[in-house]
């Protein structure tokens, strides 16, 4: 079954969506949306990096977006503004990864399958680091829920409740670098960001509680992943940019209902 | 056996001091309540008794199995995050459903476990985080101004709530609160914080105290007496010199 090159695609892209569901929510509500952006974009210079060293590019990419995440955190709230501050630090990191890719001889032909993503060629092994990813995002945040959700909340609320909510931000953040590698090969890093936003966005209007607009978001995510690329096959469209549309689509038409909806 | 003890307490953020060598002590069933003007280190001195800011300078220590429920000043829940309030109140977990009732009950609104957060008023959001207070059967209750954003009718039902809560469940009560004449009413001692405590008593004793008639004044004087306060207290003003001649003038 595995020899298909669409099923290897399909099991990619569900476990990306897996994954992106329930941290997307959390950077939707705690309004992360350029932070993650900031990641991702950083993940390029991994991949520059892991190619000249002759690396896994899941490992380079883990450790630049890790390091990014982190440098964003520290540097928050030292004299500029958060989206000023990640201006700066995602279009740095992402023009300091394109121009060291061009240093590295062969390697021209592959960025567009950085940048977008290339889920067509996703081998066996992609696959189990994409799905270990997964599991291991899903893990993380299952296990910190209600910390997380607390932290979410309010900040003096939890430590109310004897919860240090700086250590849940970088559960997050160790959350956030693991889904950005594990997405490269799938969206790859410039639409990453929109796997974890839109799926979570259009699930907001379809629920009442957190644990709902994550499993719903999680819905969502896998139906894009599955209706994108077969849509890819059929039309001949780049699987990644489908995958972004059709999850667009659909919160397009999450958003019609809730205007059609009274109050919640 | 104090519920809650603060001893020499410095915070800083930064450079900056917000509170230097505060004391104080909550005894079981009183009411405190805290006054001082804005950035007068209230609302860091109830952070540092729940432990969210660390002392540059001494310590914070609960009494044996001292229980705090804590009321914030304001929160913004997002619009994008769907919650029903049982599901906050079950946050991060070991609540049972009769702790909610009871919790609901007792700040006044039990009909609101199936509602939303962000679908509820004011006031009715205040009872809500009263009522997660009160989840932990709290022994100490913290208020940090927990009245704002609501009218006089709505904070004086609130604050009537509060006496009720304290009269039912026998625990304190401190609180910051900017409304002297509730403060006076329903207060056993008042502390009056600009910094450092600047005086404290009986609601009676602090009232006339020069420390703080200095600071909140009487009638229209009450701007100018702030002002001359803050020189007492020789807070580092630029333009000292100029307004002091223009005072003693």
């Amino acid at each position: 079954m595995l020899d298909d090159f669409m099923v290897r695609a399909t099991l990619a892209g569900i476990g990306v969506a897996v994954a992106a569901a329930p941290l997307g929510c959390f950077v939707v509500w705690r309004r992360m949306a350029y932070f993650g952006d900031a990641t991702a974009h950083a993940a390029i210079l991994g991949v520059a990096l892991s190619l000249a060293f002759s690396m896994s590019v899941f490992v380079g990419a883990m450790a630049v977006a890790l390091l990014m995440a982190l440098t964003v955190s520290v540097l928050s709230g030292r004299g500029y503004a958060m989206d000023t501050l990640l201006g700066v630090l995602a279009h740095s990191a992402l023009a300091f990864g394109l121009v060291a890719v061009s240093f590295i001889s062969g390697v021209r032909i592959d960025l567009m399958a950085y940048l977008f993503g290339d889920i067509l060629a996703v081998s066996r092994g992609d696959l189990a680091v994409i799905w270990g990813g997964a599991a291991l995002v899903v893990a993380l945040i299952g296990w910190r829920w209600s910390a997380l959700l607390t932290s979410t909340l309010n900040e003096d609320l939890a430590h109310a409740s004897g919860i240090d909510p700086k250590r849940e931000q970088l559960v997050l953040t160790l959350a956030l670098a693991i889904t950005v590698a594990v997405a490269i090969k799938v969206v790859g890093v410039l639409l990453i960001a929109a796997m974890l936003i839109i799926p979570a966005a259009a699930a907001r209007p379809l629920s009442r509680t957190p644990e709902g607009m994550a499993v719903t978001a999680g819905v969502i995510g896998l139906l894009s992943a599955t209706i994108g690329l077969r849509t890819a096959y059929v039309l001949d469209t780049p699987a990644g940019p489908s995958i972004v549309c059709v999850a667009a689509l659909i919160f397009l038409t999450s958003s019609m209902i809730r205007s059609f909806k009274p109050a919640r | 056996m104090s519920l809650v003890q603060v001893e020499d307490l410095s915070v800083r953020y930064g450079a900056r001091t917000v509170l230097s060598r505060v004391s104080l002590r909550v005894e079981p069933g009183e009411i405190v309540t805290i006054v001082g003007p804005n950035g007068s280190g209230k609302t860091s001195l109830l952070r540092a008794i729940i432990g969210a800011v660390k002392p540059a300078q001494g310590r914070v220590a609960r009494g044996g199995g001292t229980k705090i429920g804590y009321v914030p000043q304001k929160l913004h829940i997002d619009e994008t995050l769907p919650i029903t309030v049982t599901r906050f109140l079950k946050l991060p977990g070991g609540v049972t459903a009769s702790d909610i009732a009871r919790a609901l009950a007792q700040a006044g609104v039990p009909d609101l476990a199936k509602a939303q957060l962000s679908q509820l008023s004011g006031g009715q959001f205040q009872r809500v985080l009263l009522a997660r207070a009160l989840i932990v059967k709290p022994d100490l209750l913290l208020l940090d101004e927990a009245t704002q954003g609501l009218d006089q009718r709505g904070s004086a039902a609130f604050y009537q709530q509060i006496e009720t809560v304290r009269r039912n469940t026998g625990c304190a009560v401190l609180m910051i609160s900017h409304e002297l004449h509730v403060v006076m009413s329903t207060s056993d001692r008042v502390i009056c914080l600009n910094g450092h405590v600047c005086c404290e008593g009986t609601p009676a004793v602090v009232a006339s105290a020069p420390e703080y008639r200095a600071l909140f004044g009487t009638g229209t004087g009450g701007a100018l007496a702030l002002y001359r306060h803050e020189h007492d207290h020789g807070h580092d003003h630029g333009d000292h010199s100029h307004d002091h001649t223009e005072a003693a003038e």
